[in-house]
């Protein structure tokens, strides 16, 4: 039996407060396999981002360990990229050279990687932006440039902190076909925060549900659907089930009333 | 589509408003008969001007270099205490309340000391413009290297990026219009700084004009010297300005200027 790509055992978290400590996590526990699409569905403020924060090295644990590939996650594990809520696109540079940060950053030779940036671009659509500014598109168009930023340099470990959440409803259904096809080409292991149901299932391997107060997790939902996932799936049998199973588990957990 | 106001069409606005304002003064000047050392037409102030070009050259000229001198040492020294005073937790603790409270002492009283200590020739001027030009440098650089999103540090950190990296391709691009603002402040202040500086000692400089015009109630030449540095801190900001817009086409200040927004 070959061991987790990463393993999260017994993880807690708190922070320190004027009467008793916050306890963001409590007794997470997950093993996550190379190439598993997993969501991390929840609440706000059921400790998600955190979550997705602990594993990038971001946020220090209080509690239990976090390992990737059997080893500890002290520093930003080396081959990762992360897609933030917002985009952070640095608004003194191009699309292009947005795109390319990450390899400076690296200490990577960014200009070696200009043809893997412009095969990026094309892949979502934004060739013609290429030497735009960030404040001349819209905000699909900044997130897609956002998610370029963090394929750059191939990661095996992709993370994406509600990276849809900010955008409307048709837009965010496209990036929902569109990194579900990347997925599909690359098979990468995907780390998914989000809060829409829909998506989750949408896009998933394997779906985290989380529950508030404190920060835990409630299930994990296998997702069996086809690998070819067009929108109109969203209407099949099978999806609804399982949009009603997690529906009707956050309202048995209190999280949505009347349901 | 809305206005937009082009270069050319602001400048005729501001030279022609200019002109209206100095004609009236003319003509008041000439309706109430004022006394030209209580106040001078600006048509004699204009024959002042020109009566001694190579006077007013060699002391503007001397303002004009203890401006930029002790501008230039204020904004590179600024910008790098912003950025000690950033990274680190004790310069935070010991150097911003230093800078505070010194600053709340008018500097304009230190110019005698200044004096003493180095003579009357350029050097204690620049060392009074430096000295009220480079607090709001400092200021406004703190506030911009802090103002910044905490997950444009993430991404930074998530690639491992050491801080001097982060520094300089994250946070100091980031700061610049905040320092920019603190320079546009600071220019105008060392300018102050050089004519307090030229009031106190030695016999160069704008200043120093004013001051010895004034003994022999020589208004048209004070005016002459007054309108001078009117002349020179405007053409100090606005040559900052222009800096500025270059530098910074992305900054939402300068968006307007540089074409449309696409993509929506």
């Amino acid at each position: 039996m070959t061991s987790p790509y990463i393993s999260i055992r017994g993880v807690g978290k708190s922070y320190p407060a004027a009467k008793t400590d916050i306890l963001a996590l409590e007794d997470v526990n997950v093993d996550i396999n190379v190439g598993e699409f997993i969501s991390i569905l929840g609440p706000s403020g059921c400790g998600k981002s955190t979550l997705l924060k602990c594993v990038a090295a971001l946020e220090p644990i209080t509690q239990g360990s976090i390992k990737i590939k059997g080893e500890e996650v002290r520093l930003p594990p080396e081959n990762l990229g992360i897609v933030f809520q917002r985009d952070v696109l640095l608004d003194w540079r191009t699309v292009m050279d947005n795109v390319l940060i990450t390899a400076e950053l690296k200490g990577l030779d960014s200009k070696s990687f200009l043809p893997r940036a412009k095969e990026l671009l094309a892949l979502f659509g934004l060739t013609e932006y290429a030497h735009r500014y960030p404040w001349e598109m819209s905000g699909g168009m900044r997130q897609r440039a956002s998610i370029c930023r963090a394929l750059l340099v191939d990661p095996e470990l992709l993370l994406m902190d509600e990276p849809f959440g900010a955008l409307d409803a048709l837009t965010r259904d496209e990036l929902n076909l569109e990194i579900r096809r990347m997925w599909n080409e690359t098979k990468k292991t995907v780390l998914f925060v989000t809060h829409s149901i829909v998506e989750a299932v949408h896009l998933s391997t394997r779906i985290v549900v989380m529950a508030k107060n404190p920060g835990r997790i409630a299930t994990i939902i296998d997702v069996d659907l086809p690998e070819d996932r067009p929108l109109s799936i969203r209407d099949s049998e099978r999806f609804t089930r399982y949009v009603s199973e997690i529906r009707d588990m956050f309202s048995s957990l209190g999280i949505i009333k009347g349901a | 589509m809305k206005t937009v106001w082009n270069r050319s069409e602001r400048l005729r606005w501001v030279f022609g408003f200019l002109f209206a304002v100095v004609l009236l003064w003319e003509l008041l000047v000439w309706l109430f008969g004022v006394r030209t050392f209580i106040l001078p037409a600006p048509s004699l102030v204009l024959r002042e001007l020109v009566s001694a070009p190579e006077f007013y050259l060699r002391h503007g000229l001397f303002t004009l270099m203890v401006t930029l001198v002790g501008f230039g040492i204020s904004a590179v020294s600024g910008v790098l205490l912003a950025v000690a005073i950033v990274y680190s937790k004790i310069l935070d603790k010991t150097l911003t309340p230093a800078l505070v409270s010194f600053n709340a002492v008018p500097k304009v009283a230190l110019a005698p000391l200044f004096v003493i200590w180095m003579g009357t020739a350029w050097e204690p001027k620049v060392a009074i413009a430096v000295l009220i030009s480079i607090f709001p440098i400092v200021i406004d650089s703190v506030l911009g290297l802090r103002s910044i999103d905490p997950e444009m540090v993430n991404l930074s950190k998530s690639c491992r990026a050491s801080a001097l990296k982060t520094l300089w391709k994250i946070r100091f691009p980031n700061a610049l219009p905040s320092i920019f603002s603190g320079l546009k402040v600071g220019i105008s202040f060392a300018l102050i700084g050089a004519v307090v500086g030229e009031f106190v000692a030695g016999d160069t400089g704008l200043g120093y004009v004013i001051l010895l015009s004034q003994g022999s109630f020589d208004t048209p030449r004070v005016f002459g010297a007054l309108i001078l540095l009117g002349v020179l801190g405007t053409v100090l900001f606005y040559g900052l300005e222009y800096l500025e817009a270059k530098l910074l086409p992305w900054h939402v200040s300068q968006r307007g200027m540089h074409g449309g927004v696409l993509g929506h």
